[in-house]
Protein backbone atom coordinates (compact mmCIF):
# COMPACT_ATOMS: atom_id res chain seq x y z
CA UNK A 1 0.00 0.00 0.00
CA UNK A 2 2.55 2.62 -1.00
CA UNK A 3 -0.34 4.26 -2.88
CA UNK A 4 -1.22 6.29 0.21
CA UNK A 5 2.27 7.77 0.44
CA UNK A 6 2.22 8.47 -3.31
CA UNK A 7 -1.20 10.14 -2.98
CA UNK A 8 0.11 12.38 -0.20
CA UNK A 9 3.12 13.45 -2.28
CA UNK A 10 0.89 14.02 -5.30
CA UNK A 11 -1.50 16.19 -3.30
CA UNK A 12 1.36 18.35 -2.07
CA UNK A 13 2.54 18.91 -5.64
CA UNK A 14 -0.86 19.60 -7.21
CA UNK A 15 -1.85 22.05 -4.47
CA UNK A 16 1.48 23.88 -4.93
CA UNK A 17 1.11 23.95 -8.73
CA UNK A 18 -2.56 24.93 -8.40
CA UNK A 19 -1.63 27.94 -6.28
CA UNK A 20 1.19 28.93 -8.61
CA UNK A 21 -1.21 28.94 -11.55
CA UNK A 22 -3.96 30.63 -9.57
CA UNK A 23 -6.38 27.71 -9.78
CA UNK A 24 -9.42 27.91 -7.52
CA UNK A 25 -10.31 24.31 -8.19
CA UNK A 26 -8.60 21.34 -9.82
CA UNK A 27 -10.80 19.11 -11.96
CA UNK A 28 -8.45 16.70 -13.71
CA UNK A 29 -4.98 15.39 -12.78
CA UNK A 30 -3.11 13.46 -15.49
CA UNK A 31 -0.42 11.03 -14.46
CA UNK A 32 1.97 8.66 -16.15
CA UNK A 33 2.82 5.60 -14.14
CA UNK A 34 5.21 2.87 -15.24
CA UNK A 35 4.27 -0.75 -14.80
CA UNK A 36 7.29 -1.34 -12.54
CA UNK A 37 6.08 1.22 -10.01
CA UNK A 38 3.55 -1.41 -8.92
CA UNK A 39 0.80 1.12 -8.40
CA UNK A 40 -2.78 -0.11 -8.36
CA UNK A 41 -4.79 2.71 -10.02
CA UNK A 42 -7.90 2.04 -7.93
CA UNK A 43 -5.90 2.15 -4.71
CA UNK A 44 -4.23 5.42 -5.75
CA UNK A 45 -7.58 6.97 -6.73
CA UNK A 46 -9.13 5.90 -3.44
CA UNK A 47 -6.17 7.19 -1.42
CA UNK A 48 -6.19 10.49 -3.29
CA UNK A 49 -9.92 10.98 -2.67
CA UNK A 50 -9.23 10.51 1.02
CA UNK A 51 -6.24 12.83 1.39
CA UNK A 52 -7.58 15.58 -0.91
CA UNK A 53 -10.74 16.30 1.06
CA UNK A 54 -11.17 20.00 1.83
CA UNK A 55 -8.43 21.05 -0.59
CA UNK A 56 -8.62 22.64 -4.05
CA UNK A 57 -8.05 19.15 -5.48
CA UNK A 58 -11.06 17.64 -3.76
CA UNK A 59 -13.19 15.79 -6.30
CA UNK A 60 -10.52 15.93 -9.01
CA UNK A 61 -10.44 13.00 -11.42
CA UNK A 62 -7.15 11.11 -11.71
CA UNK A 63 -6.42 10.08 -15.29
CA UNK A 64 -3.67 7.52 -15.17
CA UNK A 65 -1.74 6.46 -18.25
CA UNK A 66 0.15 3.24 -17.65
CA UNK A 67 3.52 3.06 -19.41
CA UNK A 68 5.06 -0.26 -20.49
CA UNK A 69 8.49 -1.46 -19.49
CA UNK A 70 10.89 -0.58 -22.32
CA UNK A 71 14.64 -1.06 -22.21
CA UNK A 72 17.57 -0.20 -24.47
CA UNK A 73 20.71 -2.25 -24.84
CA UNK A 74 23.87 -0.31 -23.98
CA UNK A 75 25.95 -2.60 -26.17
CA UNK A 76 24.04 -2.72 -29.46
CA UNK A 77 21.41 -0.01 -29.04
CA UNK A 78 18.41 -2.30 -29.52
CA UNK A 79 15.24 -0.91 -27.95
CA UNK A 80 12.77 -3.55 -26.80
CA UNK A 81 9.66 -4.20 -24.72
CA UNK A 82 10.52 -6.12 -21.59
CA UNK A 83 8.42 -9.24 -21.43
CA UNK A 84 8.18 -11.64 -18.49
CA UNK A 85 10.70 -9.50 -16.59
CA UNK A 86 13.59 -10.52 -18.83
CA UNK A 87 15.98 -7.57 -18.97
CA UNK A 88 18.37 -9.12 -21.47
CA UNK A 89 18.83 -7.62 -24.92
CA UNK A 90 16.50 -9.32 -27.38
CA UNK A 91 19.09 -8.93 -30.15
CA UNK A 92 22.53 -9.59 -28.63
CA UNK A 93 21.52 -11.14 -25.30
CA UNK A 94 23.73 -8.83 -23.23
CA UNK A 95 22.49 -7.85 -19.77
CA UNK A 96 23.77 -4.29 -19.94
CA UNK A 97 20.44 -2.55 -20.57
CA UNK A 98 19.03 0.81 -19.57
CA UNK A 99 15.41 1.33 -18.65
CA UNK A 100 13.72 3.70 -21.12
CA UNK A 101 10.32 3.61 -19.48
CA UNK A 102 8.48 1.63 -16.83
CA UNK A 103 9.42 3.35 -13.57
CA UNK A 104 7.56 6.64 -14.08
CA UNK A 105 5.61 8.22 -11.29
CA UNK A 106 4.94 11.53 -12.98
CA UNK A 107 2.44 14.31 -12.93
CA UNK A 108 1.90 15.45 -16.52
CA UNK A 109 -0.72 18.17 -16.39
CA UNK A 110 -3.64 19.64 -14.48
CA UNK A 111 -6.98 21.00 -15.55
CA UNK A 112 -8.71 23.48 -13.34
CA UNK A 113 -10.53 26.73 -13.00
CA UNK A 114 -9.08 30.19 -12.49
CA UNK A 115 -11.06 33.19 -11.41
CA UNK A 116 -11.26 35.56 -14.35
CA UNK A 117 -10.44 38.82 -12.56
CA UNK A 118 -9.83 40.95 -15.62
CA UNK A 119 -13.45 42.04 -15.83
CA UNK A 120 -13.97 39.91 -18.88
CA UNK A 121 -11.46 41.74 -21.06
CA UNK B 1 -16.50 34.26 -13.59
CA UNK B 2 -14.37 31.13 -13.86
CA UNK B 3 -12.09 30.20 -16.71
CA UNK B 4 -11.04 26.63 -17.43
CA UNK B 5 -7.33 26.16 -17.95
CA UNK B 6 -4.98 23.30 -18.64
CA UNK B 7 -1.59 23.57 -16.98
CA UNK B 8 1.36 21.42 -18.07
CA UNK B 9 3.40 20.45 -15.00
CA UNK B 10 5.76 17.58 -15.60
CA UNK B 11 7.02 16.59 -12.17
CA UNK B 12 8.13 13.46 -10.41
CA UNK B 13 5.53 12.66 -7.75
CA UNK B 14 8.14 11.37 -5.33
CA UNK B 15 10.52 14.31 -5.77
CA UNK B 16 10.04 15.40 -2.15
CA UNK B 17 11.38 12.02 -1.04
CA UNK B 18 14.21 12.17 -3.58
CA UNK B 19 15.31 15.53 -2.15
CA UNK B 20 15.35 14.17 1.40
CA UNK B 21 17.23 11.08 0.27
CA UNK B 22 19.85 13.26 -1.44
CA UNK B 23 20.28 15.29 1.77
CA UNK B 24 20.73 12.09 3.80
CA UNK B 25 23.22 10.82 1.26
CA UNK B 26 25.27 13.98 1.60
CA UNK B 27 25.45 13.54 5.37
CA UNK B 28 26.61 9.93 4.93
CA UNK B 29 29.24 10.95 2.40
CA UNK B 30 30.48 13.86 4.49
CA UNK B 31 30.93 11.46 7.40
CA UNK B 32 32.55 8.82 5.16
CA UNK B 33 30.09 6.12 6.23
CA UNK B 34 28.97 3.22 4.07
CA UNK B 35 25.18 2.81 4.25
CA UNK B 36 23.04 -0.01 2.94
CA UNK B 37 19.29 -0.48 2.92
CA UNK B 38 18.33 -4.06 3.82
CA UNK B 39 15.02 -5.29 2.46
CA UNK B 40 13.10 -8.57 2.37
CA UNK B 41 9.68 -10.00 3.04
CA UNK B 42 8.70 -10.53 6.71
CA UNK B 43 10.55 -13.41 8.32
CA UNK B 44 13.23 -13.82 5.65
CA UNK B 45 15.96 -13.18 8.21
CA UNK B 46 16.83 -9.47 8.21
CA UNK B 47 17.31 -9.23 11.96
CA UNK B 48 19.11 -12.58 12.11
CA UNK B 49 21.50 -11.36 9.43
CA UNK B 50 22.08 -8.18 11.43
CA UNK B 51 22.83 -10.17 14.56
CA UNK B 52 25.32 -12.29 12.63
CA UNK B 53 26.88 -9.21 11.05
CA UNK B 54 27.19 -7.41 14.37
CA UNK B 55 28.71 -10.48 16.05
CA UNK B 56 31.16 -11.04 13.23
CA UNK B 57 32.24 -7.51 12.37
CA UNK B 58 31.59 -5.21 15.34
CA UNK B 59 35.15 -5.58 16.65
CA UNK B 60 36.59 -4.39 13.30
CA UNK B 61 33.90 -2.06 11.97
CA UNK B 62 32.13 0.64 13.96
CA UNK B 63 28.50 0.23 13.06
CA UNK B 64 25.01 1.40 13.88
CA UNK B 65 21.59 0.17 12.88
CA UNK B 66 18.30 1.87 12.07
CA UNK B 67 15.41 -0.55 12.43
CA UNK B 68 12.16 0.05 10.60
CA UNK B 69 9.15 -1.76 11.93
CA UNK B 70 5.39 -1.46 11.91
CA UNK B 71 5.23 -1.53 15.68
CA UNK B 72 7.25 -2.55 18.74
CA UNK B 73 10.97 -2.40 19.37
CA UNK B 74 11.92 -6.07 19.73
CA UNK B 75 14.32 -5.89 16.80
CA UNK B 76 16.25 -2.86 18.07
CA UNK B 77 16.52 -4.52 21.48
CA UNK B 78 17.91 -7.68 19.87
CA UNK B 79 20.64 -5.57 18.25
CA UNK B 80 21.33 -3.34 21.26
CA UNK B 81 21.95 -6.43 23.35
CA UNK B 82 24.96 -6.99 21.10
CA UNK B 83 26.34 -3.59 22.09
CA UNK B 84 25.63 -1.61 18.93
CA UNK B 85 23.78 1.70 18.57
CA UNK B 86 20.31 0.82 17.30
CA UNK B 87 17.44 3.18 16.64
CA UNK B 88 13.91 1.99 16.09
CA UNK B 89 11.54 3.71 13.69
CA UNK B 90 7.95 2.66 14.14
CA UNK B 91 6.06 3.39 10.95
CA UNK B 92 2.70 2.86 12.70
CA UNK B 93 1.41 0.61 9.97
CA UNK B 94 3.31 2.29 7.11
CA UNK B 95 4.65 -0.33 4.70
CA UNK B 96 8.07 1.23 4.00
CA UNK B 97 10.66 3.68 5.30
CA UNK B 98 11.11 7.00 3.52
CA UNK B 99 13.75 9.72 3.38
CA UNK B 100 12.02 11.83 6.00
CA UNK B 101 11.92 9.02 8.59
CA UNK B 102 15.66 8.49 8.14
CA UNK B 103 16.34 12.20 8.47
CA UNK B 104 14.50 12.20 11.80
CA UNK B 105 16.28 9.05 12.99
CA UNK B 106 19.65 10.62 12.16
CA UNK B 107 18.99 13.31 14.77
CA UNK B 108 19.39 10.74 17.52
CA UNK B 109 22.31 8.92 15.96
CA UNK B 110 25.94 9.84 16.49
CA UNK B 111 27.60 9.48 13.07
CA UNK B 112 31.03 10.48 14.36
CA UNK B 113 33.52 7.68 14.13
CA UNK B 114 31.05 5.33 12.44
CA UNK B 115 32.11 3.18 9.47
CA UNK B 116 28.85 1.49 8.64
CA UNK B 117 25.15 2.23 8.99
CA UNK B 118 22.65 -0.50 8.21
CA UNK B 119 19.03 0.46 7.63
CA UNK B 120 16.65 -2.44 8.09
CA UNK B 121 13.51 -1.66 6.13
CA UNK B 122 9.97 -2.83 6.86
CA UNK B 123 9.37 -6.43 5.78
CA UNK B 124 7.85 -6.06 2.32
CA UNK B 125 9.13 -6.81 -1.21
CA UNK B 126 7.08 -4.14 -2.98
CA UNK B 127 6.88 -0.68 -1.44
CA UNK B 128 10.38 -0.20 0.06
CA UNK B 129 11.89 -0.54 -3.43
CA UNK B 130 10.28 2.70 -4.55
CA UNK B 131 11.61 4.96 -1.78
CA UNK B 132 15.27 5.95 -1.74
CA UNK B 133 16.63 6.68 1.71
CA UNK B 134 20.04 8.05 0.70
CA UNK B 135 21.77 4.67 0.99
CA UNK B 136 24.75 3.69 -1.17
CA UNK B 137 23.55 0.18 -1.88
CA UNK B 138 20.31 -1.75 -1.63
CA UNK B 139 20.61 -5.31 -0.33
CA UNK B 140 17.84 -7.91 -0.27
CA UNK B 141 17.29 -11.24 1.39
CA UNK B 142 15.17 -13.99 -0.10
CA UNK B 143 14.74 -17.07 2.05
CA UNK B 144 14.42 -20.39 0.26
CA UNK B 145 11.12 -21.13 2.04
CA UNK B 146 9.54 -18.28 0.07
CA UNK B 147 9.94 -20.21 -3.19
CA UNK B 148 12.00 -19.85 -6.35
CA UNK B 149 9.33 -17.87 -8.23
CA UNK B 150 9.89 -14.66 -6.29
CA UNK B 151 12.24 -12.78 -8.67
CA UNK B 152 9.53 -12.71 -11.35
CA UNK B 153 6.91 -11.55 -8.87
CA UNK B 154 8.89 -8.63 -7.43
CA UNK B 155 11.03 -7.45 -10.37
CA UNK B 156 11.66 -3.91 -9.13
CA UNK B 157 13.14 -5.15 -5.86
CA UNK B 158 15.44 -7.54 -7.72
CA UNK B 159 16.38 -4.91 -10.25
CA UNK B 160 17.40 -2.24 -7.75
CA UNK B 161 19.34 -4.37 -5.27
CA UNK B 162 23.03 -4.92 -5.84
CA UNK B 163 23.18 -7.93 -3.52
CA UNK B 164 20.82 -10.87 -3.13
CA UNK B 165 21.30 -13.01 -0.04
CA UNK B 166 19.58 -16.35 -0.44
CA UNK B 167 18.99 -17.29 3.20
CA UNK B 168 18.05 -20.50 5.05
CA UNK B 169 19.93 -22.73 2.58
CA UNK B 170 20.25 -25.26 5.44
CA UNK B 171 16.56 -26.01 4.83
CA UNK B 172 16.99 -26.90 1.15
CA UNK B 173 16.89 -30.69 1.71
CA UNK B 174 13.40 -30.36 3.16
CA UNK B 175 11.67 -28.09 0.67
CA UNK B 176 10.99 -27.74 -3.04
CA UNK B 177 13.08 -24.72 -3.89
CA UNK B 178 15.64 -24.69 -6.69
CA UNK B 179 18.38 -22.13 -6.03
CA UNK B 180 19.52 -22.43 -9.64
CA UNK B 181 16.08 -21.21 -10.70
CA UNK B 182 16.42 -18.21 -8.39
CA UNK B 183 19.84 -17.45 -9.88
CA UNK B 184 18.60 -17.78 -13.45
CA UNK B 185 15.53 -15.56 -12.94
CA UNK B 186 17.50 -13.00 -10.95
CA UNK B 187 20.11 -12.85 -13.71
CA UNK B 188 17.42 -12.09 -16.31
CA UNK B 189 16.16 -9.18 -14.22
CA UNK B 190 19.49 -7.85 -12.96
CA UNK B 191 22.62 -9.49 -14.28
CA UNK B 192 24.86 -7.28 -12.11
CA UNK B 193 23.36 -8.50 -8.84
CA UNK B 194 25.81 -10.39 -6.62
CA UNK B 195 24.29 -13.50 -5.08
CA UNK B 196 25.39 -15.11 -1.82
CA UNK B 197 23.85 -18.34 -0.52
CA UNK B 198 23.77 -18.17 3.26
CA UNK B 199 22.31 -19.61 6.41
CA UNK B 200 22.06 -17.26 9.35
CA UNK B 201 21.35 -20.32 11.49
CA UNK B 202 24.44 -22.38 10.64
CA UNK B 203 26.71 -19.55 9.46
CA UNK B 204 27.19 -21.12 6.03
CA UNK B 205 28.17 -18.55 3.39
CA UNK B 206 28.38 -15.72 5.92
CA UNK B 207 32.16 -15.07 5.45
CA UNK B 208 31.59 -14.14 1.78
CA UNK B 209 28.93 -11.66 2.87
CA UNK B 210 31.31 -10.20 5.45
CA UNK B 211 33.96 -9.71 2.77
CA UNK B 212 31.50 -7.76 0.64
CA UNK B 213 30.62 -5.47 3.57
CA UNK B 214 34.26 -4.95 4.57
CA UNK B 215 35.26 -4.09 1.03
CA UNK B 216 32.52 -1.46 0.75
CA UNK B 217 33.43 0.01 4.13
CA UNK B 218 37.09 0.21 3.06
CA UNK B 219 36.18 2.02 -0.16
CA UNK B 220 34.32 4.70 1.82
CA UNK B 221 37.10 4.98 4.35
CA UNK B 222 39.66 5.55 1.62
CA UNK B 223 37.44 8.16 -0.01
CA UNK B 224 37.19 9.89 3.39
CA UNK B 225 40.97 9.96 3.84
CA UNK B 226 41.66 11.30 0.34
Amino acid sequence: MHELAIAESLLEIVVEEGRRHDLQKINVIRLQIGVMANVIPEALTFSFEMVSQNTIASGAALEIETLPVVAQCSACGQRFDVENQVFLCTRCGKPDVKLVSGRELSLVNLEGETRDDDGGS
Amino acid sequence: MMAEVKVPVVRNILQANERLAAANRKRFDDAGIFVFNLMSSPGAGKTSLLERTVEGLADRIKMAVIEGDLQCSFDAERIQRKGVQAIQINTDGGCHLDGNMIQIALESLDLNGLDLLIIENVGNLVCPAEFNLGEHEKVMILSVTEGDDKPSKYPLMFQLTSVLLVNKVDLLPYIDCDVEKIRERARQINARQEIFEISCRTGEGIPAWFSWVEEKVQEKKQARQN
